[in-house]
Protein backbone atom coordinates (compact mmCIF):
# COMPACT_ATOMS: atom_id res chain seq x y z
CA UNK A 1 0.00 0.00 0.00
CA UNK A 2 1.36 3.41 -0.92
CA UNK A 3 -1.03 6.31 -0.83
CA UNK A 4 -4.22 5.61 1.13
CA UNK A 5 -6.75 7.53 -0.94
CA UNK A 6 -9.72 6.12 0.95
CA UNK A 7 -8.17 7.24 4.21
CA UNK A 8 -7.68 10.78 2.92
CA UNK A 9 -11.23 10.81 1.61
CA UNK A 10 -12.57 9.57 4.98
CA UNK A 11 -10.88 12.45 6.81
CA UNK A 12 -11.98 14.99 4.21
CA UNK A 13 -15.58 13.82 4.33
CA UNK A 14 -15.77 13.71 8.10
CA UNK A 15 -14.27 17.21 8.35
CA UNK A 16 -16.84 18.61 5.94
CA UNK A 17 -19.64 16.87 7.79
CA UNK A 18 -18.37 18.45 10.98
CA UNK A 19 -18.65 21.84 9.31
CA UNK A 20 -22.13 21.02 8.10
CA UNK A 21 -23.14 20.05 11.63
CA UNK A 22 -21.96 23.44 12.84
CA UNK A 23 -23.44 25.18 9.81
CA UNK A 24 -24.23 28.38 11.62
CA UNK A 25 -20.82 28.73 13.16
CA UNK A 26 -18.64 27.76 10.22
CA UNK A 27 -20.60 29.02 7.23
CA UNK A 28 -23.38 31.38 8.18
CA UNK A 29 -21.71 33.46 10.86
CA UNK A 30 -18.70 34.60 8.77
CA UNK A 31 -21.02 35.44 5.88
CA UNK A 32 -23.25 37.49 8.17
CA UNK A 33 -20.32 39.38 9.66
CA UNK A 34 -18.90 40.21 6.26
CA UNK A 35 -22.32 41.38 5.03
CA UNK A 36 -22.43 43.79 7.96
CA UNK A 37 -19.11 45.26 6.83
CA UNK A 38 -20.50 45.71 3.33
CA UNK A 39 -23.52 47.54 4.70
CA UNK A 40 -21.62 49.75 7.12
CA UNK A 41 -18.51 50.54 5.10
CA UNK A 42 -19.65 49.95 1.59
CA UNK A 43 -23.16 51.33 1.53
CA UNK A 44 -23.19 53.84 4.43
CA UNK A 45 -19.67 55.28 4.53
CA UNK A 46 -18.86 54.46 0.92
CA UNK A 47 -21.48 56.93 -0.18
CA UNK A 48 -19.33 59.74 1.24
CA UNK A 49 -15.99 58.51 -0.04
CA UNK A 50 -15.81 58.81 -3.76
CA UNK A 51 -13.02 56.58 -4.89
CA UNK A 52 -10.06 54.65 -3.57
CA UNK A 53 -7.29 53.20 -5.73
CA UNK A 54 -9.27 54.12 -8.79
CA UNK A 55 -12.46 52.17 -7.98
CA UNK A 56 -15.64 53.07 -6.07
CA UNK A 57 -15.05 52.66 -2.32
CA UNK A 58 -17.73 49.99 -1.90
CA UNK A 59 -16.00 47.82 -4.48
CA UNK A 60 -12.53 48.73 -3.22
CA UNK A 61 -13.05 47.06 0.16
CA UNK A 62 -14.42 43.75 -1.18
CA UNK A 63 -11.08 41.93 -1.71
CA UNK A 64 -9.81 43.03 1.71
CA UNK A 65 -12.98 41.97 3.48
CA UNK A 66 -13.00 38.66 1.66
CA UNK A 67 -9.42 38.13 2.71
CA UNK A 68 -10.17 39.06 6.31
CA UNK A 69 -12.76 36.29 6.48
CA UNK A 70 -10.65 33.91 4.44
CA UNK A 71 -7.59 34.23 6.67
CA UNK A 72 -9.35 34.02 10.02
CA UNK A 73 -11.90 31.35 9.10
CA UNK A 74 -9.44 29.08 7.29
CA UNK A 75 -6.94 29.28 10.12
CA UNK A 76 -9.58 28.66 12.78
CA UNK A 77 -11.22 25.81 10.89
CA UNK A 78 -8.02 24.00 10.12
CA UNK A 79 -6.69 24.42 13.65
CA UNK A 80 -9.90 23.03 15.18
CA UNK A 81 -9.83 20.13 12.75
CA UNK A 82 -6.61 18.70 14.18
CA UNK A 83 -6.95 20.13 17.69
CA UNK A 84 -10.29 18.43 18.44
CA UNK A 85 -8.97 14.85 18.00
CA UNK A 86 -6.04 15.75 20.22
CA UNK A 87 -8.42 17.21 22.78
CA UNK A 88 -10.94 14.34 22.77
CA UNK A 89 -8.33 11.60 22.50
CA UNK A 90 -9.60 10.28 19.18
CA UNK A 91 -6.20 11.14 17.68
CA UNK A 92 -5.13 7.57 18.56
CA UNK A 93 -7.10 6.43 15.54
CA UNK A 94 -5.30 8.76 13.13
CA UNK A 95 -1.93 7.84 14.57
CA UNK A 96 -2.57 4.09 14.34
CA UNK A 97 -4.12 4.20 10.87
CA UNK A 98 -2.22 3.74 7.62
CA UNK A 99 -2.35 7.46 6.86
CA UNK A 100 0.70 9.66 6.56
CA UNK A 101 1.40 13.32 6.04
CA UNK A 102 -0.14 13.40 2.56
CA UNK A 103 -3.46 11.81 3.56
CA UNK A 104 -3.69 13.90 6.71
CA UNK A 105 -3.06 17.14 4.86
CA UNK A 106 -5.38 16.35 1.98
CA UNK A 107 -8.05 15.43 4.52
CA UNK A 108 -7.75 18.23 7.07
CA UNK A 109 -6.24 21.03 5.01
CA UNK A 110 -8.29 20.16 1.95
CA UNK A 111 -11.50 20.26 3.96
CA UNK A 112 -10.59 23.57 5.61
CA UNK A 113 -9.72 25.07 2.25
CA UNK A 114 -12.95 23.74 0.73
CA UNK A 115 -14.98 25.36 3.50
CA UNK A 116 -13.18 28.64 2.83
CA UNK A 117 -13.93 28.44 -0.87
CA UNK A 118 -17.60 27.88 -0.11
CA UNK A 119 -17.59 30.84 2.27
CA UNK A 120 -15.77 33.00 -0.29
CA UNK A 121 -18.29 32.17 -2.98
CA UNK A 122 -21.20 33.04 -0.72
CA UNK A 123 -19.52 36.29 0.37
CA UNK A 124 -18.82 37.37 -3.21
CA UNK A 125 -22.39 36.54 -4.17
CA UNK A 126 -23.72 38.45 -1.16
CA UNK A 127 -21.52 41.44 -2.04
CA UNK A 128 -23.34 41.87 -5.35
CA UNK A 129 -26.46 42.72 -3.34
CA UNK A 130 -24.76 45.79 -1.88
CA UNK A 131 -22.19 46.93 -4.41
CA UNK A 132 -21.62 46.88 -8.14
CA UNK A 133 -18.36 45.23 -9.03
CA UNK A 134 -16.78 43.07 -11.70
CA UNK A 135 -13.71 40.89 -11.39
CA UNK A 136 -11.37 41.56 -14.28
CA UNK A 137 -9.06 38.55 -13.79
CA UNK A 138 -11.48 35.88 -12.48
CA UNK A 139 -9.08 33.01 -13.10
CA UNK A 140 -6.25 34.69 -11.27
CA UNK A 141 -8.71 35.54 -8.50
CA UNK A 142 -9.65 31.89 -8.09
CA UNK A 143 -5.97 30.87 -8.15
CA UNK A 144 -5.14 33.47 -5.55
CA UNK A 145 -8.04 32.53 -3.26
CA UNK A 146 -7.25 28.81 -3.52
CA UNK A 147 -3.57 29.39 -2.80
CA UNK A 148 -4.31 31.65 0.16
CA UNK A 149 -6.88 29.22 1.53
CA UNK A 150 -4.41 26.33 1.23
CA UNK A 151 -1.60 28.33 2.84
CA UNK A 152 -3.67 29.41 5.82
CA UNK A 153 -5.21 25.96 6.21
CA UNK A 154 -1.66 24.63 6.58
CA UNK A 155 -0.90 27.47 8.97
CA UNK A 156 -4.03 26.61 10.99
CA UNK A 157 -3.02 22.96 11.06
CA UNK A 158 0.30 23.94 12.64
CA UNK A 159 -1.52 26.02 15.27
CA UNK A 160 -3.87 23.11 15.98
CA UNK A 161 -0.88 20.84 16.62
CA UNK A 162 0.92 23.45 18.69
CA UNK A 163 -2.01 24.63 20.85
CA UNK A 164 -2.45 23.11 24.29
CA UNK A 165 -5.83 24.70 24.93
CA UNK A 166 -8.68 26.61 23.34
CA UNK A 167 -7.20 30.02 24.19
CA UNK A 168 -4.05 29.42 22.20
CA UNK A 169 -6.19 28.19 19.36
CA UNK A 170 -8.04 31.47 19.11
CA UNK A 171 -5.18 33.77 19.88
CA UNK A 172 -3.44 33.85 16.48
CA UNK A 173 -6.52 34.59 14.36
CA UNK A 174 -7.72 37.15 16.90
CA UNK A 175 -4.54 38.86 17.98
CA UNK A 176 -2.41 38.54 14.87
CA UNK A 177 -4.44 37.96 11.72
CA UNK A 178 -7.39 40.29 12.32
CA UNK A 179 -5.29 43.36 13.27
CA UNK A 180 -2.81 42.75 10.45
CA UNK A 181 -5.67 42.53 7.99
CA UNK A 182 -7.37 45.66 9.32
CA UNK A 183 -4.07 47.51 9.12
CA UNK A 184 -3.19 45.83 5.85
CA UNK A 185 -5.07 48.17 3.56
CA UNK A 186 -8.43 46.48 3.67
CA UNK A 187 -10.29 49.76 4.13
CA UNK A 188 -7.80 52.13 2.54
CA UNK A 189 -5.11 52.27 -0.07
CA UNK A 190 -1.71 52.54 1.60
CA UNK A 191 -1.08 55.38 -0.85
CA UNK A 192 -3.41 57.36 1.43
CA UNK A 193 -1.06 56.91 4.40
CA UNK A 194 1.50 59.54 5.39
CA UNK A 195 5.11 58.59 6.08
CA UNK A 196 6.38 56.87 8.16
CA UNK A 197 3.20 54.75 8.28
CA UNK A 198 3.34 54.01 4.61
CA UNK A 199 6.76 52.38 4.99
CA UNK A 200 5.70 50.62 8.19
CA UNK A 201 2.69 49.20 6.36
CA UNK A 202 5.01 47.60 3.80
CA UNK A 203 6.33 45.33 6.56
CA UNK A 204 2.86 43.92 7.08
CA UNK A 205 2.70 40.73 4.97
CA UNK A 206 -1.07 40.93 4.74
CA UNK A 207 -0.69 44.15 2.70
CA UNK A 208 0.71 42.02 -0.11
CA UNK A 209 -2.13 39.53 0.13
CA UNK A 210 -4.81 42.22 0.08
CA UNK A 211 -3.17 43.99 -2.82
CA UNK A 212 -2.62 40.78 -4.70
CA UNK A 213 -6.28 39.92 -4.48
CA UNK A 214 -7.29 43.48 -5.28
CA UNK A 215 -5.19 43.35 -8.42
CA UNK A 216 -7.02 40.21 -9.60
CA UNK A 217 -10.29 42.06 -9.00
CA UNK A 218 -9.60 45.52 -10.41
CA UNK A 219 -6.12 45.47 -11.95
CA UNK A 220 -4.76 48.02 -9.45
CA UNK A 221 -2.33 47.43 -6.65
CA UNK A 222 -0.24 49.45 -4.20
CA UNK A 223 2.61 46.98 -4.39
CA UNK A 224 4.30 44.82 -6.99
CA UNK A 225 1.96 41.95 -7.75
CA UNK A 226 4.87 39.56 -8.32
CA UNK A 227 5.97 40.16 -4.74
CA UNK A 228 2.44 39.28 -3.59
CA UNK A 229 2.42 36.02 -5.49
CA UNK A 230 5.97 35.23 -4.36
CA UNK A 231 5.18 35.86 -0.69
CA UNK A 232 2.07 33.70 -0.81
CA UNK A 233 4.07 30.90 -2.42
CA UNK A 234 6.82 31.31 0.16
CA UNK A 235 4.36 31.13 3.05
CA UNK A 236 2.81 28.02 1.51
CA UNK A 237 6.22 26.40 1.21
CA UNK A 238 7.21 27.39 4.75
CA UNK A 239 4.06 25.90 6.27
CA UNK A 240 4.45 22.71 4.24
CA UNK A 241 8.03 22.42 5.45
CA UNK A 242 7.03 22.85 9.10
CA UNK A 243 4.30 20.23 8.77
CA UNK A 244 6.67 17.78 7.11
CA UNK A 245 8.98 18.30 10.09
CA UNK A 246 6.06 17.76 12.52
CA UNK A 247 5.29 14.43 10.92
CA UNK A 248 8.89 13.35 10.75
CA UNK A 249 9.54 14.04 14.41
CA UNK A 250 6.03 13.32 15.72
CA UNK A 251 6.15 16.66 17.54
CA UNK A 252 3.17 16.97 19.93
CA UNK A 253 1.43 14.13 18.10
CA UNK A 254 3.36 11.00 19.02
CA UNK A 255 4.91 10.55 22.44
CA UNK B 1 15.16 -12.64 10.06
CA UNK B 2 11.54 -11.70 10.49
CA UNK B 3 9.73 -12.49 7.27
CA UNK B 4 6.03 -13.23 6.77
CA UNK B 5 6.77 -16.91 7.19
CA UNK B 6 8.88 -16.54 10.31
CA UNK B 7 8.00 -19.39 12.56
CA UNK B 8 8.00 -20.03 16.25
CA UNK B 9 7.80 -23.67 17.23
CA UNK B 10 6.22 -24.31 13.87
CA UNK B 11 3.58 -21.64 14.40
CA UNK B 12 3.72 -18.46 12.38
CA UNK B 13 4.83 -15.46 14.38
CA UNK B 14 2.64 -12.46 13.66
CA UNK B 15 4.36 -9.93 15.87
CA UNK B 16 8.05 -9.87 16.58
CA UNK B 17 9.44 -7.35 19.04
CA UNK B 18 13.17 -7.19 19.67
CA UNK B 19 15.01 -5.09 22.22
CA UNK B 20 12.17 -2.59 22.51
CA UNK B 21 13.02 0.30 24.83
CA UNK B 22 11.04 3.44 25.41
CA UNK B 23 12.36 6.33 27.43
CA UNK B 24 9.90 9.22 27.66
CA UNK B 25 11.26 12.77 27.32
CA UNK B 26 11.03 13.19 31.10
CA UNK B 27 13.57 10.37 31.42
CA UNK B 28 11.15 7.68 32.53
CA UNK B 29 12.01 4.26 31.15
CA UNK B 30 8.59 2.81 30.35
CA UNK B 31 9.91 -0.17 28.38
CA UNK B 32 13.23 -1.83 29.05
CA UNK B 33 14.66 -4.10 26.35
CA UNK B 34 11.48 -6.05 25.68
CA UNK B 35 11.58 -9.13 23.43
CA UNK B 36 8.27 -10.69 22.50
CA UNK B 37 6.88 -12.92 19.80
CA UNK B 38 3.17 -13.44 19.34
CA UNK B 39 1.84 -16.31 17.25
CA UNK B 40 -0.89 -16.17 14.69
CA UNK B 41 -4.29 -17.09 16.07
CA UNK B 42 -3.48 -17.01 19.75
CA UNK B 43 -4.89 -14.93 22.56
CA UNK B 44 -2.02 -13.32 24.37
CA UNK B 45 -2.56 -11.59 27.70
CA UNK B 46 -0.15 -8.96 28.90
CA UNK B 47 -0.41 -8.84 32.65
CA UNK B 48 0.99 -6.14 34.81
CA UNK B 49 0.12 -3.54 37.42
CA UNK B 50 -0.66 0.08 36.57
CA UNK B 51 2.31 1.86 35.10
CA UNK B 52 4.03 -1.36 34.06
CA UNK B 53 4.30 -0.22 30.43
CA UNK B 54 1.44 -2.17 28.82
CA UNK B 55 -0.13 0.81 27.06
CA UNK B 56 3.29 2.05 26.00
CA UNK B 57 4.04 -1.34 24.43
CA UNK B 58 0.79 -1.26 22.47
CA UNK B 59 1.44 2.35 21.47
CA UNK B 60 4.86 1.43 20.13
CA UNK B 61 3.38 -1.29 17.92
CA UNK B 62 0.39 0.75 16.75
CA UNK B 63 2.16 4.06 16.13
CA UNK B 64 1.29 6.37 19.01
CA UNK B 65 4.65 5.93 20.70
CA UNK B 66 8.03 6.33 19.03
CA UNK B 67 10.39 3.66 20.30
CA UNK B 68 13.71 4.83 21.69
CA UNK B 69 15.34 1.58 20.64
CA UNK B 70 14.55 -1.79 19.21
CA UNK B 71 12.63 -3.18 16.27
CA UNK B 72 9.05 -4.24 15.76
CA UNK B 73 7.90 -6.46 12.90
CA UNK B 74 4.21 -7.05 12.36
CA UNK B 75 3.28 -9.55 9.64
CA UNK B 76 6.93 -9.37 8.66
CA UNK B 77 6.73 -5.61 8.04
CA UNK B 78 9.05 -3.33 9.95
CA UNK B 79 6.64 -0.93 11.69
CA UNK B 80 9.18 1.88 11.48
CA UNK B 81 9.60 1.69 7.72
CA UNK B 82 6.76 -0.33 6.26
CA UNK B 83 4.18 1.06 8.65
CA UNK B 84 1.35 1.40 6.14
CA UNK B 85 1.24 -2.32 5.40
CA UNK B 86 1.61 -3.21 9.07
CA UNK B 87 -1.01 -0.82 10.39
CA UNK B 88 -3.62 -1.78 7.77
CA UNK B 89 -3.88 -5.19 9.45
CA UNK B 90 -3.87 -4.02 13.06
CA UNK B 91 -6.86 -2.88 15.12
CA UNK B 92 -6.77 -1.14 18.47
CA UNK B 93 -9.30 -0.69 21.23
CA UNK B 94 -7.67 1.94 23.43
CA UNK B 95 -7.82 2.08 27.20
CA UNK B 96 -9.39 5.53 27.29
CA UNK B 97 -12.60 6.57 25.58
CA UNK B 98 -11.93 9.09 22.83
CA UNK B 99 -13.99 10.06 19.82
CA UNK B 100 -15.94 12.82 18.15
CA UNK B 101 -18.97 12.61 20.42
CA UNK B 102 -21.21 14.53 18.03
CA UNK B 103 -20.83 11.89 15.35
CA UNK B 104 -23.35 9.07 15.00
CA UNK B 105 -22.37 5.50 15.77
CA UNK B 106 -22.71 4.29 12.20
CA UNK B 107 -20.80 7.16 10.66
CA UNK B 108 -18.05 6.90 13.22
CA UNK B 109 -17.54 3.20 12.47
CA UNK B 110 -17.75 3.79 8.71
CA UNK B 111 -15.12 6.53 9.10
CA UNK B 112 -12.75 4.09 10.80
CA UNK B 113 -13.15 1.62 7.96
CA UNK B 114 -12.32 4.28 5.40
CA UNK B 115 -9.39 5.57 7.41
CA UNK B 116 -7.80 2.13 7.19
CA UNK B 117 -8.22 2.13 3.44
CA UNK B 118 -11.14 -0.28 3.10
CA UNK B 119 -14.03 0.30 0.68
CA UNK B 120 -17.46 0.88 2.26
CA UNK B 121 -19.28 -2.35 3.10
CA UNK B 122 -22.72 -1.71 4.62
CA UNK B 123 -23.42 -5.42 5.15
CA UNK B 124 -20.22 -5.93 7.15
CA UNK B 125 -20.90 -2.72 9.07
CA UNK B 126 -24.34 -3.99 10.05
CA UNK B 127 -22.85 -7.31 11.12
CA UNK B 128 -20.32 -5.61 13.37
CA UNK B 129 -22.90 -3.27 14.90
CA UNK B 130 -25.31 -6.13 15.52
CA UNK B 131 -22.66 -8.31 17.14
CA UNK B 132 -22.04 -5.50 19.62
CA UNK B 133 -25.74 -4.72 20.19
CA UNK B 134 -25.22 -1.32 18.61
CA UNK B 135 -27.51 -1.69 15.63
CA UNK B 136 -30.49 -0.05 17.32
CA UNK B 137 -28.27 2.86 18.30
CA UNK B 138 -26.64 3.31 14.91
CA UNK B 139 -28.13 6.76 14.31
CA UNK B 140 -27.57 8.06 17.84
CA UNK B 141 -24.85 10.57 18.49
CA UNK B 142 -22.13 8.97 20.56
CA UNK B 143 -22.54 11.57 23.31
CA UNK B 144 -26.03 10.18 24.01
CA UNK B 145 -24.73 6.69 24.76
CA UNK B 146 -23.89 5.23 28.15
CA UNK B 147 -20.28 4.51 29.08
CA UNK B 148 -20.63 0.83 28.27
CA UNK B 149 -22.16 1.58 24.89
CA UNK B 150 -19.37 4.03 24.12
CA UNK B 151 -16.88 1.27 24.77
CA UNK B 152 -18.76 -0.96 22.35
CA UNK B 153 -18.42 1.77 19.74
CA UNK B 154 -14.66 1.79 20.28
CA UNK B 155 -14.60 -1.95 19.69
CA UNK B 156 -16.74 -1.61 16.57
CA UNK B 157 -14.37 1.05 15.25
CA UNK B 158 -11.39 -1.21 15.87
CA UNK B 159 -13.09 -4.10 14.03
CA UNK B 160 -14.30 -1.95 11.14
CA UNK B 161 -11.40 -2.89 8.87
CA UNK B 162 -11.37 -6.57 9.90
CA UNK B 163 -7.91 -6.51 11.46
CA UNK B 164 -5.89 -9.70 11.66
CA UNK B 165 -4.26 -8.55 14.87
CA UNK B 166 -6.40 -6.88 17.51
CA UNK B 167 -5.14 -5.05 20.57
CA UNK B 168 -7.50 -4.66 23.50
CA UNK B 169 -6.07 -2.35 26.14
CA UNK B 170 -7.81 -3.10 29.43
CA UNK B 171 -11.01 -4.08 27.63
CA UNK B 172 -13.00 -4.86 30.73
CA UNK B 173 -11.72 -2.25 33.16
CA UNK B 174 -14.74 -0.55 34.65
CA UNK B 175 -17.35 -2.18 32.40
CA UNK B 176 -20.57 -3.84 33.52
CA UNK B 177 -21.06 -7.58 33.77
CA UNK B 178 -23.11 -7.80 30.59
CA UNK B 179 -20.52 -6.07 28.47
CA UNK B 180 -17.80 -8.13 30.02
CA UNK B 181 -19.64 -11.31 29.04
CA UNK B 182 -20.30 -9.97 25.53
CA UNK B 183 -16.66 -9.05 25.24
CA UNK B 184 -15.51 -12.54 26.12
CA UNK B 185 -17.94 -14.05 23.64
CA UNK B 186 -16.73 -11.66 20.98
CA UNK B 187 -13.09 -12.40 21.68
CA UNK B 188 -13.79 -16.10 21.33
CA UNK B 189 -15.64 -15.56 18.06
CA UNK B 190 -12.80 -13.46 16.73
CA UNK B 191 -10.25 -16.05 17.70
CA UNK B 192 -12.33 -18.77 16.04
CA UNK B 193 -12.36 -16.56 12.94
CA UNK B 194 -8.55 -16.51 12.99
CA UNK B 195 -7.91 -13.10 14.56
CA UNK B 196 -4.88 -12.86 16.80
CA UNK B 197 -5.68 -11.03 20.02
CA UNK B 198 -3.37 -9.25 22.42
CA UNK B 199 -5.08 -7.94 25.50
CA UNK B 200 -3.82 -6.22 28.58
CA UNK B 201 -5.51 -6.60 31.88
CA UNK B 202 -5.01 -6.49 35.54
CA UNK B 203 -7.96 -8.81 36.10
CA UNK B 204 -6.01 -11.99 36.33
CA UNK B 205 -9.06 -14.23 36.23
CA UNK B 206 -9.69 -12.81 32.79
CA UNK B 207 -6.29 -13.84 31.53
CA UNK B 208 -6.71 -17.20 33.23
CA UNK B 209 -10.05 -17.74 31.52
CA UNK B 210 -9.19 -16.58 28.05
CA UNK B 211 -5.53 -16.45 27.24
CA UNK B 212 -3.41 -19.10 25.59
CA UNK B 213 -0.21 -17.46 26.73
CA UNK B 214 0.56 -14.75 29.21
CA UNK B 215 3.36 -12.26 29.51
CA UNK B 216 4.05 -10.64 32.83
CA UNK B 217 5.40 -7.12 32.72
CA UNK B 218 6.56 -4.86 35.50
CA UNK B 219 8.45 -1.59 35.47
CA UNK B 220 8.90 -1.90 31.73
CA UNK B 221 10.54 -5.30 31.89
CA UNK B 222 8.88 -8.40 30.52
CA UNK B 223 9.49 -10.80 33.38
CA UNK B 224 8.33 -13.90 31.55
CA UNK B 225 6.24 -15.16 28.68
CA UNK B 226 4.75 -18.58 29.01
CA UNK B 227 1.86 -20.77 28.10
CA UNK B 228 -0.77 -20.25 30.75
CA UNK B 229 -1.11 -23.87 31.86
CA UNK B 230 2.64 -24.41 31.86
CA UNK B 231 3.09 -21.31 33.95
CA UNK B 232 0.61 -22.41 36.56
CA UNK B 233 2.09 -25.88 36.59
CA UNK B 234 5.64 -24.59 36.95
CA UNK B 235 5.06 -21.75 39.33
CA UNK B 236 1.86 -22.88 40.96
CA UNK B 237 1.64 -24.26 44.44
CA UNK B 238 -0.50 -26.99 45.90
CA UNK B 239 -1.57 -26.76 49.48
CA UNK B 240 -3.10 -29.79 51.15
CA UNK B 241 -4.45 -29.56 54.67
CA UNK B 242 -5.07 -32.79 56.55
CA UNK B 243 -7.30 -32.81 59.64
CA UNK B 244 -5.76 -35.59 61.70
CA UNK B 245 -7.78 -38.25 63.53
CA UNK B 246 -5.46 -37.89 66.56
CA UNK B 247 -2.89 -35.17 67.27
CA UNK B 248 0.78 -35.77 66.52
CA UNK B 249 3.64 -34.50 68.63
CA UNK B 250 6.10 -34.55 65.70
CA UNK B 251 6.21 -35.45 62.05
CA UNK B 252 6.97 -39.19 61.76
CA UNK B 253 10.36 -39.97 60.16
CA UNK B 254 8.63 -41.85 57.29
CA UNK B 255 7.19 -38.51 56.13
CA UNK B 256 10.33 -36.43 56.64
CA UNK B 257 11.03 -36.10 52.91
CA UNK B 258 7.81 -34.19 52.25
CA UNK B 259 7.40 -30.43 52.74
CA UNK B 260 5.14 -30.69 55.77
CA UNK B 261 4.34 -28.69 58.84
CA UNK B 262 2.21 -29.36 61.91
CA UNK B 263 -0.19 -26.70 63.11
CA UNK B 264 -2.95 -26.12 65.64
CA UNK B 265 -1.47 -28.21 68.39
CA UNK B 266 -0.62 -31.11 66.13
CA UNK B 267 -4.21 -31.59 64.87
CA UNK B 268 -3.49 -30.33 61.35
CA UNK B 269 -0.86 -31.46 58.91
CA UNK B 270 -0.12 -29.02 56.13
CA UNK B 271 1.58 -29.86 52.85
CA UNK B 272 3.00 -27.08 50.66
CA UNK B 273 4.39 -28.21 47.36
CA UNK B 274 5.26 -26.36 44.24
CA UNK B 275 5.83 -27.11 40.60
CA UNK B 276 4.67 -29.74 38.23
CA UNK B 277 5.08 -32.76 40.54
CA UNK B 278 3.07 -31.40 43.46
CA UNK B 279 -0.20 -33.12 42.48
CA UNK B 280 1.39 -36.52 42.24
CA UNK B 281 3.32 -35.89 45.41
CA UNK B 282 0.11 -35.41 47.40
CA UNK B 283 -1.07 -38.85 46.24
CA UNK B 284 2.23 -40.40 47.30
CA UNK B 285 2.04 -38.57 50.62
CA UNK B 286 -1.42 -40.01 51.37
CA UNK B 287 -0.08 -43.53 50.80
CA UNK B 288 2.95 -42.84 52.97
CA UNK B 289 0.69 -41.52 55.74
CA UNK B 290 -1.45 -44.66 55.65
CA UNK B 291 1.75 -46.69 55.78
CA UNK B 292 2.95 -44.73 58.79
CA UNK B 293 -0.40 -45.14 60.53
CA UNK B 294 -1.25 -41.45 60.41
CA UNK B 295 -5.01 -41.25 59.85
CA UNK B 296 -6.98 -38.19 58.82
CA UNK B 297 -10.65 -37.27 58.86
CA UNK B 298 -10.68 -34.68 56.09
CA UNK B 299 -8.49 -33.32 53.33
CA UNK B 300 -8.62 -29.91 51.73
CA UNK B 301 -6.55 -29.29 48.59
CA UNK B 302 -6.02 -25.84 47.14
CA UNK B 303 -4.22 -25.27 43.87
CA UNK B 304 -2.93 -21.81 43.25
CA UNK B 305 -4.43 -19.81 40.41
CA UNK B 306 -2.69 -17.57 37.91
CA UNK B 307 -3.37 -14.81 40.38
CA UNK B 308 -1.24 -16.46 43.06
CA UNK B 309 1.49 -17.02 40.51
CA UNK B 310 1.28 -13.42 39.44
CA UNK B 311 1.45 -12.05 42.96
CA UNK B 312 4.45 -14.26 43.69
CA UNK B 313 6.20 -13.06 40.56
CA UNK B 314 5.56 -9.45 41.37
CA UNK B 315 6.89 -9.86 44.85
CA UNK B 316 10.01 -11.70 43.82
CA UNK B 317 10.74 -9.08 41.17
CA UNK B 318 10.79 -6.24 43.66
N1 LIG C 1 3.36 10.37 27.44
C1 LIG C 1 4.04 10.01 28.54
N2 LIG C 1 5.03 10.79 29.01
C2 LIG C 1 5.73 10.45 30.09
N3 LIG C 1 5.53 9.31 30.79
C3 LIG C 1 4.55 8.49 30.40
C4 LIG C 1 3.75 8.79 29.25
N4 LIG C 1 2.87 7.80 29.08
C5 LIG C 1 3.09 6.91 30.07
N5 LIG C 1 4.09 7.32 30.87
C6 LIG C 1 4.65 6.60 32.02
O1 LIG C 1 5.16 5.38 31.57
C7 LIG C 1 4.89 4.35 32.47
C8 LIG C 1 4.13 3.25 31.78
O2 LIG C 1 2.84 3.71 31.48
P1 LIG C 1 1.78 2.84 30.72
O3 LIG C 1 2.41 2.27 29.51
O4 LIG C 1 0.57 3.67 30.52
O5 LIG C 1 1.50 1.67 31.76
P2 LIG C 1 0.26 0.67 31.89
O6 LIG C 1 -0.53 0.76 30.64
O7 LIG C 1 0.88 -0.65 32.10
O8 LIG C 1 -0.52 1.11 33.08
C9 LIG C 1 4.12 4.99 33.63
O9 LIG C 1 5.03 5.26 34.66
C10 LIG C 1 3.58 6.25 33.03
O10 LIG C 1 3.44 7.24 34.01
MG1 LIG D 1 -2.48 1.20 30.41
Amino acid sequence: MNFNARGAWAIYKSELSRAWRAFFQTILSPVLTTSLYFIVFGAAIGGRIEQAGGVPYGAFIIPGLLLLTLLTETTTNASFGIFMPRFTGSIYELLSAPVGVAETLIGFVGAAATKSLIISTIILATATLFVDYTIIHPLWAICFIVMTAAAFALFGFIIGVWAEGFERLQIIPLVVLTPLTFLGGTFYSIEMLAEPWRTVALFNPVVYLVNGLRWTFYGTSDVDIAVSAGLTGLFLALCTGIIAWIFRTGWKLRS
Amino acid sequence: MASPDATLHGVESILDIKGLTKIYPDGLKALDDVDLEVRRGEIFALLGPNGAGKTTLIGAVCGMVRPTNGTIHAFGHDTARDWRSARAKIGLVPQELGFDIFETVQRSVAFSRGLFGCPPDPARLEEILRSLSLWDKRDSQIRHLSGGMKRRVLIAKALAHDPELLFLDEPTAGVDVELRRDMWRLIEELRDGGTTIILTTHYIDEAEEMADRVGVIQDGRLLLVEEKHALIARMGRVEALFRLASPLAAIPPELATYPLSLTEGGTRLCYRGSGREADGEVAALVQAMVGAGVLFTSLDIHESSLEDVFVDLMESAR
